[in-house]
């Protein structure tokens, strides 16, 4: 009966998957970027002014612009959950940062009298610190989108509430709350830390804008999370199979509130930026910019019923995204066509991955 | 196989239950049920539909708590209020449906909640190449060809059995539950199943195994225990009994024995 535990065991009759079959190859993510060097191929073939530097920095740009919210969003895409508030709650961020720098910059505004006093002639503010008024108003932003996305985290893993449902709610509360602090008319950075907020939000560093590298560094950081972290795990063991999280002992209520607090904070930091590059913060704005992340995710690759993604995919998604309207503003299509495109896109893209898997 | 017996018979028991019963309102779902298991032994539960076999594991493994009665684990009294309280003492269950994550590989889901790291400053990394070696080392012991880095997805049912089943070798588990782990298989991959329950055996691991299948209660099994209406009706050594027999006692035909 017994047999010797020493002799090697053998792998008789299962062959180990073929390369093609394994990782990026046997994925969305790798034939949408399949996809994606093909079309940059037909870009470049098709218009001499696509590859040039300008229109590069412009589309790097322009897709570091959602990229960073759509990182926040495939975290909650993993799990098997959604966060339709992300794109009030960029605005809502925007908005609070905004508010507070110019707040703490006028002279006689609440608690302005630590932060700054009056230059010598009488009209010009200086700043106590530099940049520490920058400071705290990111942080103010970034700590109501954290108190959001705390919301959205307890009442989908403690109440058990659908996060659909949730976070669909919270996408009308969180803009209307956009409305109601500014009186509808939105709010204005300003202050003598303004032009610090400029230069780190649309400024660039050695040619590259700099939201660009705020969004490789963030990708970068996530790939880490993801796969070499216990917590990254248990993200991707939640959209696998919850009840078997919940069975092995991972802290599936703590795991579920953290991924949307990361969403939201994302979505939160994704807004301050777009708030810098338009030099304010109207009340509507990033209005339906969840179907836009959203969007970017899946083509990218995430799996709405859990389990599945990465910050690859994620940007990839993006960039695809990006290039398809830069394409069609570069062969002058009307720009209300990219919309009904970017919907055939999303259902191409997982189609394909239908048919994909079913051949293997 | 005689030799066993007697061997396992003289062992203290790992665990022992005096008077279990449990009441979900006015449902008896079970009433004065003792038990002994000892080290080694592989325990066939057996019953009709409602007879309370899966209450009693739970109990077992501390989902419920009995309404009466007491249990001794290691020859201590225990006291659970939570599964991670059965599991600390060495009580893991095989669920049904195994309780995998699908998209994760054989050796992530063996050591899912109880991952290996290495830290590096402040931060502590998954430590990737010594969660597949030992799990490698377990299906090696388990006789599993089951590669670590696969995905459990593309895995055979006996595969993923043995996943489950490294889980509880993992925490060096004293005693193994497993409900209805052949319910849903091919026949070839029986043979893998039953092949990880005499392991477990030879590694002094008590096994609980509820089947509904004769003739694999009646290939690995030392003891067979048949519970109806929330009774224990039966507790026979395997060769004191038969199929024809057991068949009785689920179905009523014949009171106890
Ligand atoms: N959580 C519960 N609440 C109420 N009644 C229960 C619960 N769990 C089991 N029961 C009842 O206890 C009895 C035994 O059930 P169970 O242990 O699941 O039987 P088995 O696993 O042998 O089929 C059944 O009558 C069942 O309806
Ligand atoms: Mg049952």
């Amino acid at each position: 009966m017994a047999m010797p535990l020493e002799s090697p065991i053998t792998f008789s009759n299962v062959g180990k998957s073929k390369w093609w079959q394994r990782g990026i190859f046997a994925s969305q993510t790798g034939y949408v970027l399949l996809a994606l060097a093909v079309l940059l191929v037909i870009m470049h073939f098709a218009s001499p002014y696509f590859f040039t530097e300008g229109n590069m920095q412009n589309v790097a740009k322009n897709f570091s612009f959602v990229a960073i919210a759509t990182l926040g969003v495939t975290f909650v895409i993993i799990t098997g959950g959604i966060d339709l508030s992300v794109g009030s709650m960029m605005c809502f961020s925007a908005i609070i940062t905004s508010m507070v720098m110019t707040e703490l910059s006028t002279p006689g505004g609440f608690g302005a009298s630590l932060f700054v006093h009056m230059a010598a002639d009488g009209k010009t503010v200086v700043a106590n610190i530099p940049g520490l008024i920058l400071l705290v108003s990111v942080l103010a932003g970034l700590l109501v989108a954290l108190l959001v996305g705390l919301v959205n985290g307890f009442c989908i893993a403690m109440l058990g509430l659908s996060p659909f449902v949730t976070t669909l709610g919270m996408l009308s509360i969180v803009r209307g709350l956009c409305y109601v602090v500014t009186n509808g008319r939105g709010s204005f950075p300003g202050g003598p830390d303004a032009d610090y907020f400029y230069a780190l939000t649309s400024g660039d560093v050695f040619g590259l804008p700099v939201p660009f590298i705020y969004l490789v560094i963030l990708a970068l950081t996530m790939a880490v999370v993801l796969h070499h972290t216990s917590f990254g795990r248990h993200v991707f063991a939640l959209g696998g199979n919850e009840k078997a999280a919940e069975l092995t002992g991972i802290p599936v209520v703590r795991v579920k509130i953290e991924v949307y607090v990361i969403c939201a904070l994302a979505a939160g930091l994704q807004g301050i930026i777009i708030s810098g590059w338009l030099g304010s913060a109207p009340a509507n704005m990033a209005t339906s910019y969840e179907l836009n992340v959203i969007a970017a995710a899946v083509i990218g690759g995430a799996n709405l019923a859990g389990g599945i993604g990465g910050p690859l995919g994620a940007i990839v998604g993006c960039v695809l995204l990006e290039v398809i309207r830069n394409g069609l503003v570069l062969a002058q299509v009307s720009s209300y066509w990219q919309q009904a495109l970017v919907g055939v896109i999303i259902i191409l893209a997982v189609l394909v991955d239908r048919i994909r898997s079913r051949m293997i | 196989m005689a030799n066993a017996e007697t061997a396992s018979a003289d062992a203290t028991p790992i665990l022992e239950l005096q008077g279990i019963g449990k009441e979900f309102g006015a449902i008896r779902a079970l009433h004065d049920v003792d038990l002994q298991v000892r080290p080694g032994e592989v325990i066939g539960l057996m019953g009709d539909n409602g007879a309370g076999k899966s209450t009693l594991v739970k109990i077992i493994a501390g989902n419920f708590r009995p309404t009466h009665g007491e249990i001794r684990f290691g020859g201590n009294a225990v006291h659970f209020n939570r599964p991670i309280d059965a599991r600390a003492v060495g009580i893991e269950v095989v669920y049904q449906d195994l309780a995998l994550a699908d998209n994760l590989t054989a050796a992530a889901n063996v050591f899912l909640g109880r991952e290996l790291k290495r830290k590096f400053g402040p931060i502590a990394l998954l430590d990737h190449k010594a969660m597949a070696s030992r799990a490698l080392e377990l299906f090696g012991e388990l006789r599993s060809e089951t590669r670590p880095d696969d995905l459990v997805k593309q895995m055979s049912g006996g595969q993923r059995q043995a996943v489950a089943i490294a889980r509880t070798r993992l925490s060096n588990a004293r005693l193994v539950m497993m409900d209805e782990p052949t319910a849903a298989i091919s026949v070839r991959q029986v043979e893998q199943v039953l092949g990880l329950i005499h392991r477990l055996k030879e590694q002094g691991v008590a096994v609980m195994l509820i089947s509904h299948r004769m003739p694999d209660v009646f290939a690995v099994c030392d003891r067979v225990v048949v519970m109806r209406r929330g009774e224990k009706r039966a507790d026979k050594p395997i060769h004191q009994t038969s199929p024809e027999e057991v068949t009785a006692l689920i179905t009523g035909a014949k009171e106890a024995a």
